[in-house]
Order: structure tokens, then C-alpha cells, then sequence
């Protein structure tokens, strides 16, 4: 059942701009332009060598239409193949694996991927996102990308003290990587002993959810360059090869989190789905690194349990541990994550990014001591879809053990 | 909004819309220098490839042809230019600008090779002409947009 592919695709070429809560040294175009040619530089190539420009957002963020088509002036897309995927959250990641079927296909040899938010033009994601929703049943109600079904679903499993503590855990280990990280954007430079106190006085959101728990809005832009073996080898000094990836739609509401129709989340079945066809029986023991999109720390607990297939609160425990520390069992966003950083459309790329340059050794003040063989990345859309990576530094994978 | 009142429709409710999102947008370096030149000082500033000599107005970060950076290398350009296009606008609708009809030009200022989309006024719609030599005349008060241009009119020769 393995993903079957015409031949292999490697990352070749990455490029970012730093993330910041506004940018108004740059209008849009510019601000893409900037991560277009870090990735050129990176990779070694010109504008003339990319077969084919995806570009991504979401809708109606920054208030212009079509910005694959105005963009092109930035994006470097002028007279090449060229579109816009548009999926939410996953957006970034979506246009990795567009990508990675691209070159598979054999359709086109390097193809390069932008994504970019420039949230503080939206003004109101909320209001976009609300002004969005199915006007029948959602518009009037929804409040936005904030939730508490997490937190809640948590603390009546756990209690509330271990959950809120694990979540502000989580949320200073967060901190802490992202301190390491000079492109991220939220460096607050939290201590594990303001854990009581941020749990009581941190603006509260919504239900157990607080402003410290949730994700930034962020302005930036990545860029990827994606190749097929026979190029990224010639390109590259250290290319990075996809091997497997897997998207997952539902159409979950808050309601399946206690009336639970469909016994898994979108995550916990696109990791038993990705993990079975490549042969990976125990997660935290096979990846050196995993870059999730966490939007807020309740959902960052909540779902790593469902990401590694762990049961009870085995996934608490290796919060409480530090099992996901730098120099835990498994590192968990050494980027900071998205609690850090979080120009939407960039940022389910910047997870996938953030791997390869672990792998290559180059992510800087935050790189992993241990070597990075096996990496795991990925999105998140609302309500309730998946995008989930695998990423290999050698080719070695088509062996014995993986089908 | 036309309300539907056949057979089926009764029995499918309708829900009327309006979204209301505030945004702002951030004009950049180059697109900043561009309108503070023509709110502060009424002057079109272009800018010109080194490369290909192409003028752009309105200025960009990189030449459309091969994205070399163009951005250091600003021209200032006069108030004049030539009509290259037009058309003429007769539809109604609450978005648009002036009542209709009215001249929507493609104006190329003198000097520059790129072309600036505009108003033209002081023309009858029946008598306007491609080649025809336009000026600018400048707004009021300033919106920090390209209507800072109020439009261009034809120069009595």
C-alpha cells in the first residue's frame, strides 16, 4: 500500500524571510521576492532553472484577489507554468506535496513552492475566518481559529491541575526553542517558574484557553525548491528527500470531540495510515525530530498524542519529563513552533523547512545535537484537516524493512 | 438582492450576506516613496532598470524581464504623457468612482516606457482619441493613494 512514485523528490533549495509581527518596509510581492531568492541562493540556481512557481496563501488574508497572478513579480513566475492551492492552515505544506507529486510525476524537473501570510494586513483573521463560514450553521457562532475542545477534553481526562501545568510546560518549551531561533518571531523568554503564574493570570481567551497558549499572527514568506533525484543530487550539496505524505479531510466540529461519531481525529488517522505503509511501527523511536503545527499549546499536547498514536496520558508524562525537549527522546519544534511563529501560509512549510535544515546541520543556534536521519512534519487546517510529512536525509528507506 | 419566490424556493431559506473586514495595506519602500513624492511635492517619480533602461511608473522592486533589483535607481519624471489606450465606462455600480460615463485611460508619462492606469476627464467620451497628449491634475486633498492623481485632461496644443 506504500506511495508509489515514479522516482525520487528532494529539497533543494530553501529560503526564508525572517517572521515579524509587521513588515511595512515591504508590500507583498517584495516580501515573497526576498524568500524567492534565498531559496535560489541556497540552491545554487537561477530564476531560469525553475520549471514551474505554486504559490499559496490563504483566502481573503491580505485583501487582494488572485495573488499568484499579482504576485508574479515577486514570485519570479513570469511566463512558467504557474497556480495557487489555497487549503487553510495546511496551505504551506499542501504546496510541498503538490510540489513532491509534481516533480514524482515526472511532469516537471524543479519545481519551486512559495507561501506567504502577511497577517498584520488582514487586520481581523478572526473576522475573515467567522465572515467565512457556512452562514447557516457557523457564521453567527464561530469564534474564529480559538477553541477550548482541547483543553476541556484534556482536563476531564487528566484533571485540571496536571493538564493546565502540562500545557504551560509545553508552552515555555515552545518558548525556550524559539529563543534558540533568530528567524522566529514571539522570543519572550518564559521560565518553567512562571508556569503558576501564567496559568492564573494570562489573559484568558476562550474557556481554558489563554493568550499565552495561542499562536501569533505573523508576516513572512518561505520559499522551496524541489527537485527530482537526478537534479537535487546535482544541485545540492545535502539534499533532503520526501518520502511520504498523506492529507486527511474531515469536516469536524467541536462536537465529535464529545459526541465522537468518528473515533479518531484527522491527525491520528493520518499517522496510522502514513506510519503503516512505510513500514514505521514505533514513531518516537524512528524520528530524530518532529515540527508540528501547533496553533496553541492545548492542541499542541492534545495532539502530539495523536501524532505518535500514543493512549492515556502517556503523551503528558513525556511533557512532564521533557521527553520533547532539544535533548529529549524526541525534539518537538526546535523552530519554536507555531506558538512562536505563525504567518499562516508559510508556516505549515516552515515546519517541513525546518527538518531539512536539521538534517543539513545548517538550522543554526537550534540545531539538534544528536544527527538527524528521520524527520516528521506537519499541518494543520481548521476543522480538523492533516497534512503529514515524512522526511529521510539518505536514501536508504526502499530496503527491507519499508513497503 | 432579488429575492427567488418560485415553488421550490419557498420551502429553501435564503440567507443574505454582507462582510465588513477591516485590512490595511502596506505599500513598501518603493510604493511608499512613490506616493509620498506625489502627496508632498506633486512629482511622478519613476524608477529605471540600469539593465534594459525600461522606466517604470508606477516604480517597482524588480524589472518585470529578469527581476534584476531596480529599486535604487529613481528618475523623476514630468506631469505629461500620451493616451496609448482608453476605454469608456457606462455601467452603474456603487464601487466605481465617478458617475458614468467616463474615460478610463492608459497613460504612458513622458519618459517612461511601463504605462499608468488613470481617469481622463475634460474630453467628451465621443471625442477622445489614442495619441492624445494628456496632463495631470492633481487632487485636493490627498488620499495616500494613486487618486493623489485626481486625473489627466488633454493639453490644448
Amino acid at each position: 500500500m506504500s506511495q508509489k512514485k515514479n522516482r525520487n523528490v528532494g529539497i533543494a533549495g530553501i529560503g526564508m524571510t525572517e517572521i515579524s509581527s509587521h513588515k511595512e518596509n515591504q508590500n507583498q510581492p517584495e516580501m515573497i521576492n526576498e524568500a524567492v531568492r534565498a531559496a535560489l541562493a541556497d540552491a545554487g540556481i537561477a530564476l531560469r532553472d525553475i520549471d514551474c512557481v505554486i504559490h499559496g496563501n490563504m483566502e481573503l488574508f491580505e485583501m487582494v484577489h488572485q495573488p499568484d497572478m499579482w504576485h508574479v513579480i515577486g514570485t519570479g513566475a513570469l511566463e512558467k507554468p504557474s497556480f495557487r492551492i489555497t487549503t487553510g492552515g495546511t496551505t504551506g505544506m499542501t504546496l510541498i506535496a503538490a510540489a513532491d507529486n509534481l516533480v514524482a510525476s515526472g511532469m516537471y524537473d524543479i519545481v519551486m513552492a512559495i507561501g506567504f501570510n502577511k497577517l498584520q494586513e488582514a487586520g481581523s483573521t478572526t473576522g475573515g475566518i467567522t465572515n467565512m463560514a457556512d452562514a447557516l450553521w457557523y457564521r453567527h457562532l464561530q469564534t474564529g481559529a480559538l477553541t477550548s475542545t482541547s483543553a476541556n477534553v484534556t482536563i476531564e481526562e487528566i484533571g485540571e491541575e496536571r493538564a493546565r501545568r502540562a500545557a504551560m510546560k509545553y508552552r515555555i518549551m515552545m518558548d525556550k526553542h524559539a529563543c534558540l531561533n533568530e528567524r522566529a518571531h514571539r522570543r519572550l523568554g518564559l521560565e518553567y517558574d512562571q508556569i503558576e503564574n501564567l496559568m492564573k493570570n494570562s489573559p484568558p481567551l476562550i474557556g481554558e484557553l489563554r493568550l499565552i497558549h495561542m499562536c501569533s499572527q505573523s508576516d513572512g514568506a518561505c520559499a522551496m525548491i524541489l527537485a527530482s533525484e537526478e537534479k537535487a543530487k546535482k544541485i545540492s550539496k545535502k539534499p533532503v528527500w520526501i518520502r511520504d505524505h498523506i492529507a486527511i479531510h474531515r469536516e469536524e466540529t467541536a462536537s465529535n470531540a464529545y459526541f465522537p461519531i468518528l473515533s479518531e481525529n484527522s491527525h491520528r488517522v493520518a499517522a496510522r495510515k502514513l506510519f503503516a505503509r512505510n513500514g514505521i511501527t514505533n514513531p518516537i523511536e524512528y524520528f530524530d525530530v518532529f515540527e508540528m503545527y501547533d496553533p496553541s499549546a492545548w492542541w499542541g499536547i492534545e495532539w502530539l498524542r495523536d501524532f505518535l498514536l500514543l493512549d492515556g496520558d502517556q503523551v503528558i508524562k513525556m511533557v512532564e519529563d521533557g521527553e520533547f525537549d532539544l535533548d529529549g527522546k524526541l525534539p518537538v519544534n526546535p523552530s519554536g513552533g507555531v506558538t512562536a511563529s505563525n504567518p499562516i501560509s508559510a508556516t505549515a512549510m516552515l515546519k517541513p523547512a525546518e527538518v531539512a535544515l536539521q538534517m543539513r546541520g545548517d538550522a543554526g543556534r537550534h540545531q539538534l545535537k544528536r544527527e538527524v536521519k528521520h524527520g516528521l512534519a506537519s499541518g494543520f487546517g481548521g476543522v480538523m484537516w492533516t497534512e503529514l510529512m515524512i522526511l529521510e536525509k539518505d536514501l536508504d528507506w526502499q530496503g527491507d524493512n519499508n513497503g | 438582492m432579488k429575492t427567488v419566490t418560485n415553488e421550490i424556493s419557498k420551502a429553501c431559506s435564503v440567507i443574505p450576506g454582507k462582510m465588513a473586514l477591516p485590512n490595511q495595506y502596506f505599500a513598501g519602500r518603493v510604493g511608499s516613496r512613490f506616493i509620498i513624492s506625489l502627496r508632498d511635492s506633486k512629482k511622478i517619480l519613476g524608477v529605471k532598470c540600469p539593465k534594459c533602461k525600461t522606466v517604470y511608473v508606477p516604480p517597482m522592486e524588480c524589472c518585470q524581464k529578469d527581476m534584476t533589483k531596480i529599486d535604487e535607481n529613481w528618475v523623476e519624471l514630468g506631469d505629461t504623457g500620451v493616451l496609448v489606450n482608453y476605454t469608456v465606462v457606462n455601467y452603474r455600480d456603487a464601487h466605481l468612482p465617478r458617475k458614468t460615463p467616463y474615460i478610463l485611460g492608459m497613460i504612458q508619462m513622458d519618459g517612461a516606457e511601463a504605462t499608468l492606469v488613470h481617469l481622463v476627464e475634460g474630453v467628451d467620451p465621443q471625442n477622445v482619441k489614442i495619441g492624445m497628449r494628456v496632463k495631470v491634475v492633481f487632487a485636493g486633498k490627498t488620499t495616500n493613494t494613486i487618486l493623489d492623481i485626481d486625473h489627466f485632461e488633454p493639453i490644448e496644443e
